[in-house]
């Protein structure tokens, strides 16, 4: 089978997902990526140079440097007569561009995919993940999105693939970025972090909540994250959440700081291979998916943490 | 007598669902989440969609806000609830199907035919399947610019301007009219529905529609193989002092 992955970039560099649906794409067929945007050329090459990359697409003009779904998705379709399956990652770009594709191509999309049991059959969840649906698509091509953080993105090596321009210029007209407010910050991206420190309402303010939380993502080179709780006090904005309604992640070590886990957020987080939870409250929800749990207080346990890691 | 002529109309897709706040059953067959006896709401995207366009003709950017849905025939307590909620009319399109997002996707844009709105707007996902796909299907179907994940919603007579969550912040799109608009949970709080509303609502118009007499396949493309709960993970241990917990990442991080 003959996947086309479409790259999720910022123009300059390959954002890890990528790689996740890479995998996941690998696992179904042989893989080639569409990147798509303006002056990207060194998105690229780097993806030239990954594990499981056999040709990358390089459409590289000013109509696409927003990335636009509209214009993505009609170059996307351009393209699909030559594949089997367009496999995009589960990012705000990819679930925009995917849906476009599928209704064109008239064939049902499969989203958020969490396994891939055989080439046409996926696991995905459903009720936030309360429940695990197992798919079967006859369609004759699929579609589908991945959920990044249930696979293990692909190494690089040693050479690269053919990098092969498109030509064709999608300009719909049909939407215009007229500005955007992205957070900039030097911590690891939440959605790809081997470790977050995250934070709930009781971290009291969004002061109180920086002041306590930052020193120990620092020293553990570790991204923030709130519940949704904290979010909506206003403590720290809506990039940081974790949950059903923010971001799905599965770090390797996921710190909950005064968070009681409701299950829209345990939705986002249960996934996480080492879950340490602090919370006052013995009887907290987020006990019952913690591997290590603290009954205490948070404002005496952070700074404790952090002497003894200094020790 | 003055004829009143419907300059701008809303359509806001509503979705009947397993109410959030219950929690779902996996049935032991493994054939789907048990939804019997159960409550169901609208869809909480689509009650923020169409309180987005109930204030939208409150600003007096609409004059008619028209909800949509289709499914089952219970569907219509999710419609007499939008009605209550400030919908004008209301349309029902029933189909004996449990419909996919581009079956339901090609059922609206048959009926938007009649309507000619400016603007569409639906939740940005159902919380039972999680797709996420309806609403930009749609605007493939029809040709039509999306703007998704909407925390704040502009529209003036010839385009609207939409703040959208993105993965790393807010994107501000403006798109040419007619489009499709779908909403995040920041974008606005539902106004509950008051008792006297319930009421009116009764005597607002809620059309049926066969899903049968449109002529479109909405037979499901998908083979739904099994549902099953998710691995369940275990508690872990209490541990008693801070100080373990710093080993504990002492000896994560040297792992």
């Amino acid at each position: 089978m003959k996947i086309l992955v479409m790259a999720e970039h910022n123009g300059t560099t390959v954002e890890s997902q990528t790689l996740a649906a890479i995998a996941a794409g690998v696992q179904i067929g042989s893989v080639e990526v569409l990147v798509a945007g303006h002056a990207c050329s060194a998105v690229a090459e780097r993806i030239a140079g990954l594990e499981g990359v056999e040709r990358v697409w390089l459409a590289d003009a000013p109509a696409f440097a927003s990335q636009l779904a509209e214009n993505v998705a009609a170059l996307a379709l351009e393209l699909m007569p030559r594949f089997d399956a367009f496999v995009a990652p589960a990012t705000s770009r990819g679930k925009a561009v995917a849906p476009r594709v599928a209704a064109i191509l008239d064939v049902m999309q499969i989203s958020d995919i969490v396994a891939v049991d055989g080439p046409r059959v996926f696991k995905r969840p459903i009720y936030a993940g309360n429940a695990i649906q197992t798919v079967e698509s006859e369609e004759p091509k699929l579609v589908l999105t991945v959920r990044t953080s249930a696979f293990r993105p692909l190494g690089e090596r040693a050479h690269v693939c053919e990098i092969v321009p498109v030509a064709t210029v999608h300009e719909l007209g049909l939407s215009e970025l007229i500005g955007s407010d992205v957070v900039k910050s030097d911590r690891p991206e939440l959605a790809s972090a081997k470790i977050i420190v995250s934070g709930g309402r009781a971290l009291r303010d969004a002061e109180t909540f920086s002041r306590t939380l930052a020193p120990l993502a620092d020293r553990l080179g570790a991204a923030i994250g709130a519940s949704r709780a904290a979010v909506d006090a206003g403590y720290i904005s809506n990039e940081y959440q974790v949950g059903q309604t923010g971001k799905i992640v599965a770090p390797e070590i996921y710190l909950a700081v005064g968070i009681s886990g409701a299950i829209q957020h345990l939705a986002g987080m249960k996934e996480s291979r080492v879950i340490i939870a602090i919370n006052s409250d013995a009887d907290a929800p987020i006990f019952q998916v913690a591997d290590y749990g603290l009954v205490g207080d948070l404002f005496e346990a952070i700074p404790e943490i952090l002497k003894q890691l200094a020790a | 007598m003055l004829e009143i002529v419907v300059q701008s109309r809303i359509v806001v897709l509503v979705k009947q669902v397993l109410d959030a706040n219950v929690r779902p059953r996996v049935r032991p067959d493994g054939s789907g989440v048990d939804l019997a006896h159960l409550k169901l709401s609208m869809n909480p995207f689509d009650e923020i969609a169409l309180e987005a366009a109930i204030r939208l003709k409150e600003q007096g950017a609409a004059q008619e806000v028209v909800a949509l849905t289709v499914g089952r025939g219970k569907a219509q307590d999710t419609l007499r609830a939008a009605l209550a909620m400030g919908a004008d009319r209301s349309i029902l399109v029933e189909s004996e199907f449990e419909l996919e997002p581009l079956a339901i996707a090609k059922t609206v844009r048959s009926v938007l035919a009649d309507i000619e709105p400016v603007l569409v707007i639906a939740g940005k996902q159902a919380i039972d399947d999680d797709c996420h796909q309806t609403g930009q299907m749609l605007a493939a179907l029809l040709g039509w610019g999306q703007a998704l994940c909407a925390s704040r919603i502009a529209l003036s007579p010839d385009q609207v301007e939409v703040d959208c969550e993105v993965d790393n912040g807010r994107e501000t799109l403006r798109l040419p009219l007619p489009a499709v608009v779908t909403t995040d949970l920041r974008l606005n709080t539902p106004r509950s529905i008051s008792l006297p509303n319930l009421m009116k609502a009764k005597s607002k118009p809620l059309d049926i529609v066969a899903s049968s007499t449109l002529g479109i396949d909405v037979r499901p493309r998908l083979k739904i193989v099994e549902v099953r709960e998710p691995p369940v993970r275990s508690a872990g241990v209490r541990v008693h002092s801070a100080a373990e917990i710093a080993q504990v990442l002492k000896d994560l991080e040297a792992a």
